[in-house]
Order: C-alpha cells, then structure tokens, then sequence
C-alpha cells in the first residue's frame, strides 16, 4: 500500500472513530438539500480523494473554469448590478429605469408584458386587462424609442427578456440605436431568445419548436456579423426552477438546451468558434445556500467540457459560461414579505460565492405584485452590501477547496450527466419536449415539494411555522388600468399615422422571406423601421410557421 | 380547473388539480391561453360543478367577472367560482363580492382547498348549504 492509502485508511478510521464517539445525537430532522440531495454530517479529504486539481478544479480563467471565467473576478470588476424592470407604459418604464441608474444600477433589464411577450398588441381582444401588467406593453418602435429616451445605447447595456418575438424586439433595440446614432456594432447586451425553456416551463410561445429553433439561428447567425458585442441567447435555467424543477433538473435541462442551440447553428454551418463565445445563461439562485454554489461551479465545468471534448471548440471564449443569475421568486412568501429581503440576500450571496457576471434581487413585495420603488431600493441595496461591506470579493472563489462544496460540485455534475444520459434516451431535448418528457419531471418535483411543505418535512417561515395572524400591510404597485386605455388610443393614432404602403411592403417582403427560409432579421429590421406592430410581424411569420397548442396534462 | 387570459403560470393550477384528483374528485384541466368564452363553453359542456381560475398576470379584475359574466348569460350560476394566484387581498374582496365563492392566494396548503371543494361544491355544498 502507498503511503497515500495508508494514510487514508487511518483516517477512515479515525472518521468512523469520531462519527461513533464524538458526533453526538441528531434532531429528528432529514439533512437534505432543497432537492432532497442527502448531505453528510461532515466532509473531509476523505470526500474528495478522488479529484484532481488541475483536472477538475484549476485556476480561475482556465479550463474547465470551475472557479470562475475571469482571472481577478470581483477584484477586477464587480457583477453587473442588473434588476429586471417594466411595468405600465413605456414612460412608466422608462422613469423606472431612469431612477434605478441613478441609485447604482449597472445595466438594464426589460420586463415585458405579457402580450408582448406573446407577440399579441395592446388593442388585441386577448390583451383585454393584461396591458402593462406583468412588465411594459411594447407595440412598436414607437414605444421602444420611449423607453430608451435619454438613455444612451452607447454607454448602457441592456438584457431584455424575450423570447417567442425576440427577433423584433432585438430589431427595435437596432433601430432606436440608429435613431441615437449608435451603429448596431457598439449595442451591448443580452437577448433571452431561449424558446426551448418556453415549451418546458416559462410556456410564452408563439410558433412550433423548430420554427422557434430556427428563429432563433437566424438572430445568432445576424448578431455575430452585425451586432457582435451583444449577447444573442440567454440559455435559462430560472424559469425551469421556478416551475418546480429540483438543482439538479435546473442544471441538466437548461445544459441540454444549450447543446440543441449549439448543434441547431452547427446544422445552420456556422463555425463554433464564431458563435460560441456569445452564448450565455441565466440561472436561478434559490434558497438551499450550498447546492446553489455547487451548481453554479458545477454548470461552467460541465459547459467547458462540454464545448471542449464534445463540440471541439478551439477559443476558450467558447468554452466559459458567462452567467446572469436571478434570486429565487418562488422562495418568496406573501405572508409577513419582510422576510423576503433576508432570503434575498441569503440567495444573493450564494449568487457571489457561485462566480456569476450579473445579478438580479427579487424585491419583498413581488409574491404579491410588481415592486414598488423602496422595496426595489432594498433589492439593490442588497447587492451593493455585499459588494462593498461583506469582504466576500477579496479574493476569487473563496469556497474552492471546501470538502463539502467541492464534493456537492462532484455530485451536482454526476446528476447532471446522467440526466443527459436519460434526454438522450428519450431522443434528444426536441422530442422530449414533444413527448413531454421534460414537463412530466418539473410538475412531479413541483408536486412532491408541496407535498414535503404540507406534511413539514419541507420549511417556509411564515407558511408552515412561525406564522402570525396580522394582516399584511407594505405598499403594492397597482397598475392603473388607464394605462390600457391609452396604450390602445396611441396604437390607433401610430396606425393611422405611418406610411401604409411601406408597411405593406416591408410585411409582403417579410412573408416571402419566411417562405424561402431566409434568414428572416433583415425583414424584420424594415418592417419594424416601418412602425409595424409586434403582432403585425409575428403573424406575417404565423402563416409560414404556424402556432403550437401544447398537450394539456395533470 | 382553467388558465384564462395570456398567463403562462401553469405550476399552481397543475398541483392543486393533482391534488384534487388524488382526493377522489373529476377535474379536468383546460390547458392554457383558454379565452373566458373557451373556459365558460368547456365548463357547460362538461357539465362541471366548480370552475377554478389561476391568474398570475395582474389580468383577475378582467376575468374573473368576465367569466362570472358569461356564466349568467349562459344560466350556469349554479357552477361555483373559486380561484387563486397573486391576487392582492383588496382585490379578493372585491371579487368576492362579485359572486367568486374563494380565492387561494400563495402559502395556501391544498389540504385546505380539497376541503373547501368538498364542503362547498357538488353534492357537499347540496347538503351543506341549503341553497
């Protein structure tokens, strides 16, 4: 035996030795993870024997990037401080965005309301008390040039969290540019543009998934050459989280998305060195402190291994993941929300300690509606304590070498591959979706979680312990509903305004492309130079593409 | 158990239409982006005894009296009208007064809603109630 093992066995033995004579007696209580991961009493060399520095933790900017993508990380720059707002008019909005750069905000991040995010306008009967709810109600660039007045595209990044119509919202964002003078080349931000999580969770969809797939080339495949500084996907895993799914699906599914993207502009004949560097994510940080850390660090190793041995990507820009990270809304309570602004910045901080490039705190007040401006204060406050008081910045990657992160990293990487293993069974993310694979495991976990809360296994304070009867009493955002009315009268003054036959040409020109199975952002570019509407565009599409009904289940 | 309006929150209305299933109940899910028109035929062809709304959309203002609405004109006010999503208490109120029987908001356990349904819906409310 070497004296490697020798020294092992005997502390083996002196584990077992103190678990039997000095570990004492535990609650009555599970030690899982959020996701019912079991978690050890301790852990000790004896736990991670089996990695290898060089080959599985490394140096920060080096692959597999398991301690973060930048050399210096927070000592070079600090994560961008990005807090998803919109709501009412784009006026509305654009106040908001307006105050939240003022008190520090670092890069913006548009919410769209949920005709928006449908490809539906204002004046639609299905929009009927849905305008400016959920986000800001956007029908055309005459609203896009609102919402960016006074801000300078040059200067500011903007992520904007879109996806069935993204490709039009991104062209608005191109064309308010040209209204600055800002060339399409110096846009920095993100587009979500992920529809495959649609069909899975967010479930915003327009068309099929393979119109939605190709879609979605067609804007990597036109960011790259003209619009090279901005993001083109966000591969999410938020959305999946929230819909119930456990650390572990989160992971697998949203990685599994990221491959059908990278094979799907392959196929296109793109060369992955050309597109992969401007891939990123968006991850969820919930509230299980440690399985959050391990799955951040767990998702940039599985990612460059990923690109690396499987894809053959030669740029190691291809092979970091860059990532936007969202506090867990569905780790929030109604009941006494002050709480909420602890879990936040619990979940915050797992968000630091995990390595990611930008950050979002959910507000105290959203179980309940859209924030109001002091309580989006404190959500921003929040990132900035831990930014400059917590000293968690000093150095990179304070957690690497943990027994216990290290091995939980191990583990959340295990589960992941074999979730990979059983998508390939299934035959890949698109019929998987079509066989509702994907859907079936999130509303199992989702259902079984509930049942945990219910029975106690599972905590909320507030919910099933430590309640109080006082009523809730902090101020909630109501949307005015004249914001609806107004929306509508100024979508009937731009259509009676804007050059018809313009219009129609860019919409006739734009359905033809659609049926050549061109690359369709060009099209999109004139028609929405032209005022037309998102709808208007999105169903010019819906004719070739049609729309997609999915299997309703229990 | 119905998604009305451009919501695509699908969670909550999948768990609690398990849980009423699993309590020995016949539910049947409407599916999302159902129009009030959709959600009111389904529920009167089906010959449903209670419709359940889930609106996380900020839209609850407009629907659910636009359901409650139909459900008049279609002489099906016998069909009971419960809800839940993030739906403020002022306007629980508000909608209760309306003629929507229960509203579920978040933190509600579905122990609580199988019992609701069962003491006020179908052949427990007949009972109970003396309507």
């Amino acid at each position: 035996m070497g004296r490697a093992m020798l020294k092992d066995s005997s502390l083996q033995r002196d584990y077992q030795d103190w678990l039997q004579h000095r570990y004492g007696r535990d609650r009555d209580v599970r030690f899982t993870t959020l996701s019912d991961q079991p978690i050890k009493p301790l852990y000790t060399p004896l736990d991670v024997d089996r990695i290898d520095f060089s080959r599985d933790i490394g140096f920060p900017a080096e692959y597999p990037y398991t301690r973060g993508i930048y050399g210096n990380m927070y000592r070079g720059r600090l994560w961008t401080m990005r807090q998803f707002a919109g709501f009412g008019s784009a006026r509305d909005t654009n106040q908001r965005f307006h105050y939240l750069l003022n008190e520090g905000m670092t890069g913006l991040s548009v919410a769209f309301d949920n005709p928006t995010l449908m490809g539906v306008d204002s004046d639609d009967p299905r929009s009927l008390g849905e305008v400016g709810r959920t986000g800001v109600a956007i029908d055309s660039l005459a609203d896009m040039e609102v919402l960016f007045d006074g801000i300078p595209l040059d200067r500011v990044s903007t992520s904007m969290t879109i996806n069935a119509p993204a490709a039009i919202l991104l062209a608005m964002y191109v064309a308010v540019g040209e209204k600055q003078g800002v060339a399409a080349n110096e846009l920095t931000g993100t587009l979500q543009n992920d529809i495959l999580k649609e069909y899975i969770a967010q479930k915003e969809w327009i068309y099929p998934p393979a119109a939605g797939v190709k879609l979605i080339v067609d804007t990597v495949e036109y960011t790259i050459e003209h619009i090279p500084k901005y993001n083109p996907i966000s591969v999410s895993g938020y959305h999946i989280r929230e819909a119930g799914s456990t650390a572990v699906q989160e992971l697998a599914f949203t990685i599994a998305d990221g491959m059908t993207y990278v094979e799907a502009c392959l196929e296109r004949g793109l060369d992955i060195d050309s597109f992969a560097p401007r891939l990123s994510f968006f991850w969820n940080s919930h509230i299980d402190f440690f399985e959050e850390i391990a799955k951040f660090r767990a998702a940039r190793r599985i990612w460059a291994r990923l690109m690396r041995e499987k894809y053959g990507a030669q740029n190691p820009k291809s092979w970091l993941m860059r990532f936007h990270t969202q506090t867990a809304g569905v780790s929030l309570t109604a009941q006494q929300p002050e709480n909420n602004i602890v879990r936040t910045a619990l979940e915050a901080l797992a968000a630091v300690l995990g390595g990611t490039q930008s950050l979002h705190t959910n507000s105290m007040d959203e179980v309940l509606a859209l924030p109001t401006e002091r309580a989006v204060e404190i959500a921003l406050r929040t990132q900035q304590i831990i930014g400059y008081e917590t000293g968690v910045v000093n150095t990179v990657d304070p957690l690497g070498g943990s027994y216990f992160v290290e091995a939980l990293t191990d583990q959340m990487e295990e589960g992941a591959l074999d979730y990979f293993r059983r998508i390939d069974e299934v035959g890949g993310v698109l019929p998987g979706i079509d066989q509702s694979f994907f859907q079936r495991e999130i509303a199992e976990a989702a259902f079984h979680y509930q049942r945990q809360l219910e029975t106690n296994e599972k905590f909320m304070v507030g919910v099933n312990g430590f309640t109080n009867d006082q009523a809730v009493d902090i101020p909630i955002l109501k949307i005015d509903p004249e914001v609806e009315r107004s929306q509508v009268r100024r979508l009937k003054e731009l259509k009676a305004g804007r050059n018809a036959r313009r219009l129609e040409e860019t919409l006739s020109e734009l359905q033809s492309a659609t049926q050549r199975h061109e690359n369709m952002m060009p099209y999109i570019l004139e028609a929405v130079r032209a005022y037309a509407t998102v709808q208007e565009i999105s169903d010019a599409m819906k004719a070739v593409f049609g729309t997609y009904r999915e299997p309703a289940f229990v | 158990m119905a998604k009305a309006g451009l919501d695509g929150h699908d969670r909550g209305v999948k768990v609690v239409a398990r849980a009423l299933r699993d309590a020995g109940m016949e539910v049947i899910y409407t599916g999302l982006h159902q129009t009030p028109e959709q959600v009111v035929r389904a529920a009167v062809d089906e010959d449903v005894d209670a419709i359940g709304l889930s609106l996380l959309s900020g839209a609850h203002m407009t629907l659910f009296p636009r359901i409650l609405e139909l459900l008049r004109k279609e002489d099906a006010e016998d069909i009971v009208m419960f809800g839940g999503g993030t739906i403020p208490d002022d306007d629980v109120r508000t909608l209760k007064q309306m003629g929507v029987a229960e509203i579920f908001t978040p933190g509600a356990s579905t122990l609580d809603i199988v019992d609701w349904v069962r003491a006020n819906v179908g052949a427990g409310a007949r009972a109970g109630s003396g309507r």
